[in-house]
């Protein structure tokens, strides 16, 4: 909330007066109340490997993250500039790989990697988008310094509790809201149903029928997929209520098969089709594939984007930026360090200590080393696991990351922060909603956001002008 | 909608309904267990019956039929997969399933009375707490069902939860009136001993109805008169001609939203005509037990129907 001399920073200004002339009691209680209503109304998330908490809230936090109006302009054309040069990696990775044959991305980069789908090459996926809905997650590290600490091309979550928390301080203090003008997110169950539907397949006559695949009750996530089916008006599927019915993936209704149109899968492409990809899966529909590849269904994301979110490719992202888009990228990378080359190797063995060293293949904040937190014993069994595997791995310097104040019983008190905004693309265009989801490391001093490290959320404003 | 999901709707409305028959079992069975200790173990057993739990209970607990022991059973007991918590638990995760279908009212209150009742029954329930913990479970369960009628639109999706409804409750006491029976037969009935007005009394009030019995008939409690109002009395929420139409009600919406008469509503109609349109008398003649039976298996085999009819499951 303040800058380098102590002072409030611009866009906190209203708040902050606000905030001052409030009883803290008041506040305390609201929190509270906060809570309550994410239990009854059931925005819990599962933890894996829990059996005693089945279901768990994300903590959340009565103080808004605040972004002023320009640099939200800023950060929304970098964005915006990002997921352009994403798509168009995408496609030409699964095309003509330009970009190989011009060694601006070393080849084996892409063809050993996991993440790449060799079924999808020459393959066009309706409207030519691959990321319908991508997450890009930003830190701040001083007062005009963002950083992309990695792009989520896949199922990226998060966006439930963006609306839920907007939801809720709606709730809590709607005198705010009539004193600060914030840009609205409500928005945007309706947005991606627009987006999906302008990308439509071929089949597809008349109004598209939309639907979210969910892997289940089950999921951790699952609470998110029902909101986002509820919101837009369409219909929650599992694996079991799809078949490929005379070209088309049809779901089992009350009255028999209906064709989906667009497949908003929340589900990974190896569980998509257990006939094309892992033949052990429960989760998918037998025969999708076929399905998609003769333009009878469009899935959302398309199947192979998580060779762009990868994290091994990520320190290319300003060659990919520049080769696509012929900008310099308008929102810079993490300095990172590949373990797969022998001298990034070398400096990141011996810096282990203040590194975060990642998984190239893992998300949600599982299997990485938070150097400067963590113990001795635990930098020399991660040592083992990189020096045993280096190409699995990145290291990225721990970034000295803007803190925002959350409400604790000692009064207001820093911590660190992300920003995932998300972003819409469609033929027509892209949208990025105002903001996106801010997560918070609770404990005081952590770097560790993720919900499933005991990370929490807090809403996000952006200012009108 | 969903196959699915119309059967998650149908299912959640059917926990919701058996977890409030079996509170209301219970509370019929510990007060007649207060009053007459010298019967109390086989007035337990039947309740157990009645709920279909008989069977689990002695694999877990022989024949230990104490009010502490069945009392727990019925409620919580982690042996029993139908106690009133896990009944619903499994209300709850339907509820989660067919999300999208129900209204924010009406997920909250399914949501509350889970909180609520596990919150409630964490430990055993101590026998002078045990009124304020049934009031509680008919409570959530009110709240539950008022939302539902005052929030939920009236598509489909309210018809299968609708149905789930009161193919449970006439299950319930059709399952009532199987296990009392005997109680109702003439032979028995004439004999008119005060024991018999107790347990008359006891059948009533696990329907809900003691009162409402005695402002249509009076002071006396006849078995025929008990049989007539269970089963024929068209007026009582929980008799088995008020189900009756209700499913049909629900069927024939169905039939008109979907343009499509299935089998399922064929047969609810027949069930209806065949079996209850005939003075008491008449069922007496041909023998109550076997009319219960005939009702239960009809019952039974319309469930099944509707689940086919309407895709619930591939």
């Amino acid at each position: 909330m303040t800058g380098q001399g102590g002072d409030v920073r611009s866009p906190y200004h209203d708040y902050s007066d606000w905030f001052g002339r409030e009883d803290a009691a008041r506040i305390q209680r609201k929190a509270q109340q906060a809570e309550a209503f994410f239990r009854t109304t059931g925005i819990t998330f599962n933890v894996y490997g829990e059996d005693e908490a089945d279901e768990r809230l994300i903590p959340f936090d009565v103080v808004p993250r605040i972004i002023s109006a320009s640099e939200w302009r800023r950060l929304s054309r970098g964005i915006e500039q990002r997921v352009r040069a994403l798509n168009a990696f995408l496609h030409d990775i699964y095309h003509r790989q330009e970009i190989l044959r011009a060694g601006r991305v070393p080849a084996e980069l892409i063809s050993r990697n996991e993440a790449f789908l060799p079924m999808m090459m020459g393959m066009d996926p309706p409207g030519g988008v691959y990321t319908h809905i991508s997450g890009i997650d930003i830190v701040r590290t001083g007062a005009d310094e963002f950083y992309v600490l990695e792009d989520n091309a896949r199922t990226p979550s998060g966006v439930s509790y963006m609306l839920e928390n907007r939801e809720t301080m709606l709730q809590m203090f709607p005198e705010l809201f009539a004193r600060i003008s914030v840009r609205e997110v409500g928005d945007y169950p309706l947005n991606l149903l627009k987006s999906l539907s302008a990308c439509a397949p071929p089949a597809c006559n008349g109004t598209p029928t939309v639907a979210v695949l969910t892997p289940g009750i089950h999921n951790s996530a699952y609470f998110e997929h029902s909101f986002l089916a509820d919101q837009m008006g369409a219909e929650l599927v599992e694996g079991h209520d799809l078949r490929v019915v005379e070209g088309r993936v049809a779901m089992r209704t009350t009255q028999g098969y209906t064709a989906i149109d667009v497949l908003y899968r929340r589900v990974d492409d190896d569980f998509l089709d257990p006939l094309n990809f892992r033949a052990d899966s429960m989760l998918g529909v037998p025969g999708i594939w076929d399905v998609y590849r003769a333009g009878g269904i469009t899935i959302a994301n398309a199947p192979g984007t998580g060779i762009a979110d990868d994290k091994a490719l990520y320190s290319y992202m300003p060659d990919i930026i520049e080769f696509y888009t012929g900008e310099k990228a308008l929102l810079p990378n993490v300095p990172t360090w590949r373990c797969s080359e022998p001298e990034h190797l070398r400096e990141v063995l011996d810096r282990l200590p203040e590194l975060v060293v990642k998984e190239v293949h893992g998300s949600g904040g599982y299997g990485m080393l938070v150097g400067p937190a963590a113990s001795k014993k635990e930098i020399a069994a991660f040592r083992a696991k990189l020096e045993a595997n280096p190409r699995n791995y990145i290291a990225q310097p721990t970034l000295s990351l803007s803190t925002v104040p959350i409400f604790t019983k000692a009064g207001l008190a820093p911590r660190h922060v992300d920003l995932r905004p998300f972003v819409l693309m469609s033929p027509q265009g892209i949208r990025i909603t105002p903001g996106g989801l801010t997560r918070v490391a609770m404990r005081k001093g952590s770097l560790v956001v993720n919900s499933s490290q005991g990370g929490g959320t807090k809403d996000t404003w952006v200012l009108e002008d | 909608m969903l196959g699915k999901t119309a059967g998650s709707l149908y299912w959640m409305a059917r926990y919701l309904e058996r977890s409030e028959n079996n509170a209301r079992l219970i509370d019929a069975g510990f007060r007649i267990a207060l009053t007459r200790s010298s019967t109390a173990r086989s007035e337990w057993r039947s309740v157990l019956v009645t709920a279909g739990q008989d069977f689990a209970f002695r694999q877990a607990h022989g024949e230990d039929y104490t009010s502490q022991r069945v009392v727990d059973f019925l409620l919580r007991d982690p042996a029993n997969p139908s106690s009133i918590l896990s009944v619903v638990k499994r209300a709850r995760d339907n509820a989660r399933t067919a999300r999208t279908y129900l209204t924010r009212e009406v997920w909250e209150a399914v949501n509350t009375s889970w909180m609520t009742l596990g919150a409630l029954l964490k430990r055993q329930v101590r026998e002078d707490d045990l009124p304020d913990v049934l009031a509680a479970i008919r409570q959530q369960s009110a709240q539950v069902g008022g939302t539902f009628s005052g929030t939920m639109l009236r598509n489909d999706g309210y018809n299968f939860a609708r149905l789930g409804t009161f193919l449970e409750r006439a299950d319930n006491t059709a399952r009532i009136l199987d296990v009392k029976y005997y109680l109702l037969l003439p032979s028995v009935a004439h004999i008119g001993s005060s024991i018999d007005n107790v347990q008359w009394e006891t059948i009533l009030r696990s329907v809900s109805a003691h009162r409402a019995y005695h402002w249509l008939y009076g002071a006396e409690i006849s078995a025929l008169k008990i049989a007539e109002f269970l089963i024929l009395y068209r007026q009582m929420p929980r008799s088995l001609a008020f189900c009756c139409d209700q499913m049909n009600d629900n069927l024939g919406l169905l039939r008109r939203t979907y343009d499509e008469e299935t089998e399922a509503v064929r047969m609810g109609a027949s069930m209806c005509r065949d079996r209850l349109s005939r003075p008491i008398a008449s069922i007496f003649d041909g023998g109550l037990h076997e009319f219960i039976t005939d009702f239960l298996r009809a019952n039974a085999a319309l469930a099944q129907q509707i689940e086919r009819d309407y895709r619930f499951v591939e």
